[in-house]
């Protein structure tokens, strides 16, 4: 069966693709054995679906121009033909039996999760994705990291607009990827065109799909279930990399860990925690308080020259270490680390209207962390 | 407006406003419903216009994410319950009657409650983008926890004006029940009605069957949000996907409720406009019939992507699958109607083919979501939005503009403008071409559903589809003058302007008298 | 076939009308059910009642159980598994647990919830001991070492060699869900 569809994939991307793949109006094929057998399913009901179109259409378009009364038709006047009516509900139910059973073993192909070599567990957050690799001890966030200058037509929009990550998700290729899905908050659904998954990820509840990439890439997609207000804007990269490269990411990964861990407790000064900050801020406030710290009030109130960056240190870091609840607000003592904490509020209570000249070290928020 | 009879009934309608507002004649009704199903297709389109402006080009121009999301969901919502089902039960108070050869309906007091409940529902609805918090803003669809836990304080708005038009279609739906089964004019048999009459009767049977269901679910959202509850929330014991069985359970049903009025609709018009029978009568009413019963067992097919069991998946491939058999067979029998006719293309006639063609082509995308393994690729895509828009909008849409043309000169006994009429047509199926065929495109390139801004690669298709619903909707306004100057000041109307209709509804005169058929009209 | 239900008249629809409403209401129960009985959406069964053995058997099938904990929403207290990954044999009672700090300092409840993936896996999955049948109480900066107890038995369909438990941790501190 599988070498059968390939045969009609090949035939079918022959015909229309190869000229027109830059229009992007159509499913990729995709990088996966799974994607291909979709594609080859997709345009086979779709060739069937012009047929019977160009049947029924013909013969209507045909008869609207022959049984015009102002051609001189006479009107017929049967009312029906029991004959008639069995041929066409039975032409029907065979074509979509022989659909049927490619699609089924395609189904059953994309069910079966077992034997995989690398497992990661993807959570969904409002508005963001986070990724762990199960078994190693890494684990991180994926946002968005398009500038709102691009959103807000400031300046021009690069390629990626909108399908762009500040850490991507790395995986190798040949290897079989079981990907273990749920949610922090409501329900989101990660999705990849190119390696043909879409799960839900449900609050509560983990939910499991598969993936094999044959080819190295970068692969983008995008949150495929409304979950508020920026569900437009937690996009999905995955970096297929050779099993070398992939190998060595890892070690990178946990010598950063690493890293990260020491430089809590190491001096920082106001330019660094400035620039850090900076970043920190594009990446998951900008979002809402905006570039210049102006928020959108009422909703997301200002930042410039507000009360709680002006006033108690301790208050600010409280809330964004906690969020607050009942607003969009979230807890990030969850979700960002000890340093990147520090850089925000030191950037947020520096920049704009603020210049209080404060300083908030990442081992300041450990202790507020470690309580 | 109406004519005096000449039988001993000498009552004509009351003078002033307060007659609409007590009526409980089927014609006022059927009216007040039109009247109100345009004006929410005004809002409705509104709302649209406000999505298609800031789609027109990648970046955020106009409105913010969150303001977006409420004008998805309001357009949802008011356009399925506000405009489209509304419409559909106004052209069943009009037609039911005269159809079968009955005075009224039979609960004609309850018929004027079921309608004057839903000004309130929807200015209570409406009223919620003035809250603090904006309006729903989850999808029409509502999926929990977004719309209990992380719901604004307008969801409970949202729940009680969804109870209230709940409470109307029931009502409605009863009334068209008893009134089918129990005041058909003698020798008029079941296999004797107008294909209108069958499909509004089983519609109705879908409707009293399924809203009770949307009723239940939102009452359990109502809980959850409010008495503690956890129906949908894990940490009590509840299950998010919960929500999403029993909302589609009924919402599947819901959506056929949307569809076969139009297919009884296009089944006068089209045997009409060929002078010919129409083809496999029996046939049509088992397909309607066999479509009914088959829409309770589809509903996962919304959920494909949800972690279904592959048991279930299956079950449900190929339960959608086999749903195209009788919808399919329908449409054979409409082009078998119109073979060997002899044909005439006025307006009611060119809104029918059109249906035909477009609706064709929504059903067939349709038969594509089914297959379970490609719809992982298309589920919460543009490719979605573009099926259902094609058989709401050129499907039911197209044949609530056809019945209107139909069966106006009976309503108000004056013609409207035909160069209009075809220019109204024309213009609507460039318009809705324009604007939904491409959505095809950029679904199946990758854009997701409900997002206020998108990747580059799909701003070309969405600049045409925004053009083509700013042309569609504008439109719309040609219709709603050539309605008003109809009924002001459009030429006399025969009693059967029409050369090959047929039905009891022809045989009264043209304005139709306020009280028709106050004796049965003789058996057949 | 004489129904009890007319449906030509209005009081025979609205029974029907009524029915529908209550069978809405009813799915909720019916899904529970159906979800405990097939295994589905990885939703486990409460505490196990059936009969206990220490003897294991030498031919057993090994598999691998692998231990994920969630956190909902803002809950920030660290929540996590004494070991990520662990082999067994299948009928093999094991024991693990799940660390919970409260880091604020006010008491606070907790609720664990289970999901298990494959969802085939499921019901075959039980649980002796959890710490997800009783909410969880914590006093301020209180360190908690959750218990589980559980085996997995041997009619686990063969395709699953592995298997992943996960905890989402709900913060119900202070809502209708608190037992008093």
């Amino acid at each position: 069966m599988r070498y059968f569809l390939r045969f009609v994939l090949i035939i079918l991307i022959i015909c229309p693709r190869s000229a027109l793949a830059t229009w992007a109006f159509n499913m990729p094929v995709g990088v996966t054995n799974t994607s291909q057998d979709i594609y080859g399913l997709h345009m086979t009901i779709f060739y069937i679906c012009v047929a019977i179109a160009i049947v029924v259409f013909g013969v209507m378009f045909w008869s609207i121009f022959h049984h015009r009364k102002s051609k001189g038709a006479q009107a017929a006047q049967f009312h029906g033909s029991v004959l008639v009516e069995i041929i066409w509900t039975i032409i029907p139910i065979v074509i979509l039996v022989v659909m049927a059973i490619p699609a089924t073993k395609t189904l059953i192909d994309m069910y079966d999760t077992a034997e995989s070599d690398i497992d990661i567990q993807i959570t969904g957050y409002q508005w963001k994705w986070h990724y762990k690799y199960i078994g190693e001890d890494i684990d991180f966030f994926s946002s968005l990291s398009t500038p709102q200058d691009e959103i807000h037509n400031k300046t021009t929009k690069n390629p990626n607009y909108l399908l762009e990550v500040d850490n991507a998700l790395v995986l190798p290729i040949n290897k079989k990827i079981r990907f273990l899905f749920t949610s922090n908050d409501v329900i989101h659904a990660w999705w990849v065109p190119d390696l043909a998954v879409k799960k839900d990820a449900i609050p509560g509840f983990i939910n499991e799909s598969w993936t094999r990439i044959n080819k190295t890439g970068t692969y983008r997609g995008q949150c495929a279930e409304l979950c508020g207000m920026h569900h437009g804007f937690m996009p999905v990269v995955v970096q297929a990399v050779t099993e070398a490269e992939y190998e060595s990411w890892l070690q990178q990964q946990k010598t950063a860990k690493l890293a990260e861990l020491a430089s809590v407790q190491k001096e920082w000064g106001m330019d660094e925690l400035m620039t850090t900050g900076a970043i920190v801020y594009q990446t998951n406030c900008a979002a809402c308080h905006q570039a210049k710290g102006q928020g959108m009030p009422p909703i997301f109130p200002a930042l410039s020259g507000s009360a709680i960056a002006l006033g108690d240190v301790a208050e600010h870091i409280n809330i964004v270490v906690n969020g607050r609840q009942g607003t969009a607000m979230a807890a990030y003592g969850k979700q960002l680390s000890a340093v990147e904490i520090a850089a925000v509020i030191t950037y947020e209570r520096n920049s704009w209207d603020n210049k209080t000249g404060d300083i908030v070290t990442p081992a300041d928020i450990q202790s507020v962390i470690d309580n | 407006m109406y004519e005096q009879t000449e039988t001993a009934d000498h009552h004509g309608p009351a003078k002033g406003l307060m007659r609409w507002v007590l009526t409980t004649n089927h014609k006022d009704i059927g009216t007040l419903y039109l009247i109100f199903s345009l004006i929410m297709f005004f809002i409705g389109g509104t709302m649209a216009f406000v999505i298609r402006a800031e789609l027109f080009q990648p970046g955020l121009q106009l409105v913010m994410p969150e303001f977006f999301n409420q004008m998805t969901t309001m357009h949802g919502l008011i356009m399925i319950f506000g405009a489209v089902m509304p419409a559909f039960v106004g052209l069943a108070n009009w037609q039911i009657p005269l159809m079968i050869g009955a005075p009224d309906m039979a609960l004609p007091r309850l018929n004027n409650w079921s309608f004057w409940i839903l000004p309130f529902a929807f200015s209570m609805l409406l009223y919620t983008l003035f809250m603090e918090g904006g309006a729903p803003n989850f999808g029409w669809t509502a999926y929990a926890p977004l719309s209990t836990t992380y719901a604004p304080p307008s969801v409970t708005f949202f729940i009680f004006a969804v109870h209230m038009m709940g409470i109307s279609s029931i009502m409605g739906a009863i009334n068209v029940i008893v009134t089918i089964f129990n005041m058909r004019a003698p020798g008029m048999g079941l296999m004797q009605m107008p294909m209108f009459v069958w499909t509004w009767l089983i519609t109705a049977f879908l409707l009293i069957a399924v809203m009770p269901v949307l009723a239940a679910v939102v009452t359990m959202m109502l809980m959850d949000i409010h008495f503690g509850t956890s129906f949908f929330n894990a940490a009590g014991g509840g299950d998010p996907v919960l929500y999403q069985h029993v909302f589609w359970f009924f919402a599947h049903p819901e959506v056929y409720i949307m569809v076969l009025p139009a297919f009884g609709v296009v089944s006068q018009i089209i045997p009409a406009f060929s002078r010919k029978p129409l083809f496999g009568y029996t046939s049509m009413v088992y397909a309607t019939a066999a479509i009914a019963i088959m829409s309770f067992v589809v509903w996962a097919h919304h959920m494909f992507t949800v972690g279904m069991p592959l048991a279930g998946e299956l079950f449900f491939m190929y339960s959608t699958m086999l749903i195209a058999i009788p919808t399919g067979v329908k449409i054979f029998n409409w082009v078998g109607t119109m073979f060997k006719g002899s044909m005439t293309f006025e307006t009611p006639m060119l809104f029918s083919v059109a249906f035909i063609v477009l609706f064709t082509i929504g059903g067939l995308s349709g038969i594509m979501l089914a297959i379970a393994p490609a719809d992982f690729q298309y589920q919460d895509t543009y490719f979605v939005v573009a099926h259902f828009h094609y058989v709401l909008v050129p499907g039911s849409v197209f044949g609530i503009f056809a019945a209107v043309y139909y069966w106006l000169p009976k309503w108000c006994g004056r013609m409207y403008n035909e160069p209009m009429g075809q220019l109204h047509f024309w213009l609507s199926i460039i318009g809705v071409n324009l604007t939904f065929f491409p959505m095809h495109f950029v679904g199946l390139a990758g854009m997701p559903r409900r997002i206020p801004d998108y990747a580059l690669q799909f701003a070309d298709f969405n600049m045409v589809t925004s053009i083509g619903a700013f042309l569609f909707g504008a439109t719309q306004l040609l219709f709603v003058y050539n309605v008003i100057k109809t009924i002001r000041s459009g030429e006399k109307a025969q009693q059967k302007p029409w050369e090959g209709a047929e039905g009891l509804e022809w045989t009264v005169p043209s304005p139709a008298p306020y009280h028709t058929f106050t004796r049965p009209p003789a058996g057949s | 076939m004489k129904l009890f239900i007319k449906p030509s008249t209005p009081s025979g629809l609205i029974a029907i009308v009524v029915l529908m409403f209550a069978f809405g209401f009813m799915l909720v129960p019916l899904y529970s059910v159906f979800c405990e009985i097939t295994g589905l959406n990885g939703k486990t069964s409460g505490q196990y009642q059936g009969a206990l053995t220490n003897e294991v058997n030498d031919n057993a099938r090994n598999i691998t159980v692998q231990f994920v904990a969630n956190r909902n929403a803002n809950l920030s207290w660290p929540f996590t598994p004494q070991q990520e990954v662990m082999e067994l044999k299948l009928g093999e009672r094991k024991v693990t647990s799940f660390r919970v700090v409260n880091t604020s300092n006010k008491a606070v409840v907790a609720q664990a919830v289970p999901s298990v993936s494959p969802s085939a896996a499921a019901s075959h999955l039980h649980k002796i001991e959890c710490f997800c049948f009783e909410q969880q109480a914590l006093g301020p900066s209180e360190t908690k070492d959750m218990p589980l107890v559980f085996f997995i038995d041997e009619s686990l369909p063969k395709g699953i060699n592995k298997l992943t438990l996960s905890y989402t941790l709900f913060d119900i501190t202070g809502s209708d869900l608190v037992d008093m």
